[in-house]
């Protein structure tokens, strides 16, 4: 019996060694994996790139940049995504059948055939050489549509050097400059065969050192313009800096604008307006007067620029494209210091790495790291909030919409009554501006975002203009023009 | 001449030894490599081991209270067990919340957290704000000093 004891007492103590050599050694492996998690973060921290690969200003294709920068590339390709917003995204639906009335608005334009909502930056090359506004011969599409969707800087400096620009890197814009002009008055079929990548790295970085640049004419050309004008631009501090210290020479974005306003400046490369200026169809940012829709439209008129006589009212109307910047500008982030890539590139962490998202799209699809970062309230909140704000301009905007809609209903019964083009000219004045106006807030891409109050100005202002201009045709012949009255 | 049972409890013990050495071993070098010592003190710079507070750390730097008050006097009790109470409780989840990288961005101040940063805005402040200071400690009803004087520790923004 004794025996017997002793040795289940053995036993038990034989069992207890195990036991605790199994925990301390689990115990010893998680710390060992721990020790491995705390150094893959100290790696991490250190933010080493590693170039694998050579990348040039002459490296075009984003995917050999990937290899060296392979967390900016993956968000990068991520454009690709199609995702709706409650009043805009990433999902090309047809503006003309989603709200019939922009037939009207648009009637006699390229836009009345073929209106649909951009899709992501992967998409802008295919998209723009499928739309029917560029495939239709009938339009007869400059190659100055690639200035924006494509990534164009290697083809405008082949073709600048080609037609006999100065070699050197010293030369770098004038060679731009020279392929840009050549470029613009090709037909677009032409032109198409120079570019094969839609928005790629070297569009906004340059390849030595990854700064921030700009580098298309059109925008180059379009600061130096707003520069040499006289309205303040408090949220681009460099441009205010150049004119105080006397204006020499011309306003350089590159050299003087500090990092923050350049995280602006290359999305306002092409998210601007913009119009093609004379028989070369160079394309034209319209900023000479400022950037606010009145002093855009003031240029429009000094020049003489129509972009379409409507085939309804005869009216000489200005389409606007998708004037982001130019609104944003005049909006309370912009003020506040806020710039695009803040939101439509936020911050994202990866381990112990802070990378900026290159995935852009809209803030509402990411709204934790787009808005909550200064914005300390819940998601929900913010959300809430921003669509507010969107739905009080969409009701505006469709008030604009009835009104120029009704004024060019006007326009076209006084024709049909008669009415000569002295007669009809003051209204469809009227109509241009109203259009104008009702366009620019249409077509920018915020639904109001950007700058709501503002915003609001302008469709009220269009409202006005519309109503204005249907009682100028009303008091042409009082009697008839009933039928067209809202 | 040894039994077969005590040898193996002589091997079992030796391996047991070994393992706890070298758990001892392991766990002490991994608590140097991840400078575990310097969470224990005072010193700014341990709060951006872990890079997350990068930033914070930055925007203090460049903020007002820079002179005058480093992070554990904002962020932590004065006094020495609520201290290291606090310590411990929030270097457990910063802990687990960066090995595991299952936190929500961007990283927000918690109730109890907020209430202690109060409490500390208050015990300097507290001749200027005596007589508007409602509910203190309460983090649903006190009044939040940094709602308003946001940038006041960390600068513009954070």
């Amino acid at each position: 019996m004794k025996t017997t004891r002793f040795s289940d007492r053995r036993g038990l103590a034989l069992w207890i060694y195990v036991v605790v050599i199994a925990l301390a050694g689990t115990a010893t492996i998680a710390l060992m994996l721990l020790f491995q998690n705390i150094k893959a973060r100290k790696a991490e921290a250190t933010q080493n790139a590693f170039r694998v690969v050579e990348v040039s200003d002459k490296t075009i294709d984003p995917a050999v940049w990937g290899k060296n920068y392979p967390r900016q590339y993956d968000s990068y390709r991520r454009t690709v995504d199609i995702e709706r917003t409650k009043f805009g995204g990433s999902e090309a639906f047809q503006h003309l059948d989603d709200d019939p009335v922009w037939r009207h608005i648009f009637a006699g334009y390229a836009f009345g055939t073929d209106y649909r909502e951009e899709r992501g930056h992967a998409y802008m090359l295919k998209d723009q050489r499928e739309t029917e506004r560029v495939t239709n011969p009938k339009f007869k599409q400059p190659g100055a549509c690639l200035h924006c969707h494509a990534s164009t800087l290697n083809a405008y400096i082949d073709e600048g050097l080609k037609a006999g620009a100065p070699a050197g890197k010293e030369n770098w814009e004038a060679q731009i400059q020279k392929g840009f002009e050549v470029v613009c008055k090709m037909s677009y079929s032409e032109a198409t065969k120079l570019v094969e990548h839609p928005v790629s790295c070297i569009d906004c970085h340059e390849a030595d050192t990854m700064n921030l640049r700009v580098n298309r004419p059109g925008f180059l050309n379009g600061i130096r313009a707003l520069a040499k004008s006289d309205q303040p631009t408090p949220h681009l501090p460099s441009i205010e800096r150049w004119r105080k210290e006397g204006r020499k020479g011309e306003y350089s974005p590159n050299t003087e604008a500090n990092r923050q306003e350049m995280r602006s400046l290359v999305c306002a490369q092409c998210h601007v307006e913009y119009y093609f200026k004379g028989e070369g169809k160079l394309v034209t940012f319209p900023w000479h007067n400022g950037l606010k829709v009145e002093q855009i439209e003031s240029y429009y008129d000094q020049v003489g620029h129509k972009d379409w006589k409507h085939k309804e009212s005869g009216a000489d109307v200005l389409k606007a494209q998708h004037p982001e910047f130019e609104l944003w500008s005049q909006g309370i982030h912009a003020r506040s210091g806020v710039s695009c890539a803040d939101c439509h590139m936020p911050y994202q962490r990866e381990g112990a790495i802070k990378v900026s998202n290159h995935h852009v799209r809209s803030p509402l699809l990411n709204v934790a790291q787009a808005c909550q970062t200064c914005h300390r309230i819940p998601e929900e909140e913010i959300r809430a909030r921003v669509v507010s704000i969107q739905d009080r301009n969409k009701a505006l905007l469709d008030r604009a919409e009835e009104a120029v809609v009704s004024l060019i209903s006007a326009l076209a019964d006084a024709m049909k009554r008669g009415s000569t083009d002295a007669d009809l000219k003051p209204a469809r004045d009227l109509q241009r501006k109203a259009q104008w106006r009702l366009d620019f807030i249409s077509a920018e891409n915020s639904m109001g975002f950007h700058a709501p109050q503002e915003s609001a100005r302008i469709l009220a202002e269009a409202i006005d203009y519309a109503r204005q201009g249907q009682l100028l045709v009303l008091a042409l012949k009082p009697a008839a023009v009933t039928a067209s009255a809202p | 001449m040894p039994s077969s049972v005590t040898k193996t409890r002589i091997i079992l013990g030796l391996i047991l030894a070994s393992t706890l050495g070298l758990f001892a071993g392991v766990g002490g070098y991994t608590f140097y490599y991840g400078q575990g010592f310097s969470y224990l003190s005072n010193d700014p710079k341990a709060c951006v081991n872990c890079h997350i507070m990068r930033e914070q750390f930055d925007g203090w730097q460049k903020g007002p209270h820079h002179a005058v008050a480093t992070c554990n006097d904002c962020h932590t009790p004065h006094d020495l067990i609520g201290k290291y109470m606090t310590k411990a409780e929030n270097g457990y989840y910063h802990s687990k919340g960066f090995t595991f990288q299952d936190f929500k961005e961007p990283i927000m101040i918690k109730p109890s957290n907020a209430a202690v940063l109060q409490k500390n805005c208050v015990s300097c402040h507290v001749e200027i704000v005596d007589g508007i200071n409602t509910h203190p400690g309460d983090p649903k009803k006190m009044l939040d000093c940094v709602h308003c004087h946001r940038d006041v520790g960390h600068g513009p923004i954070h």
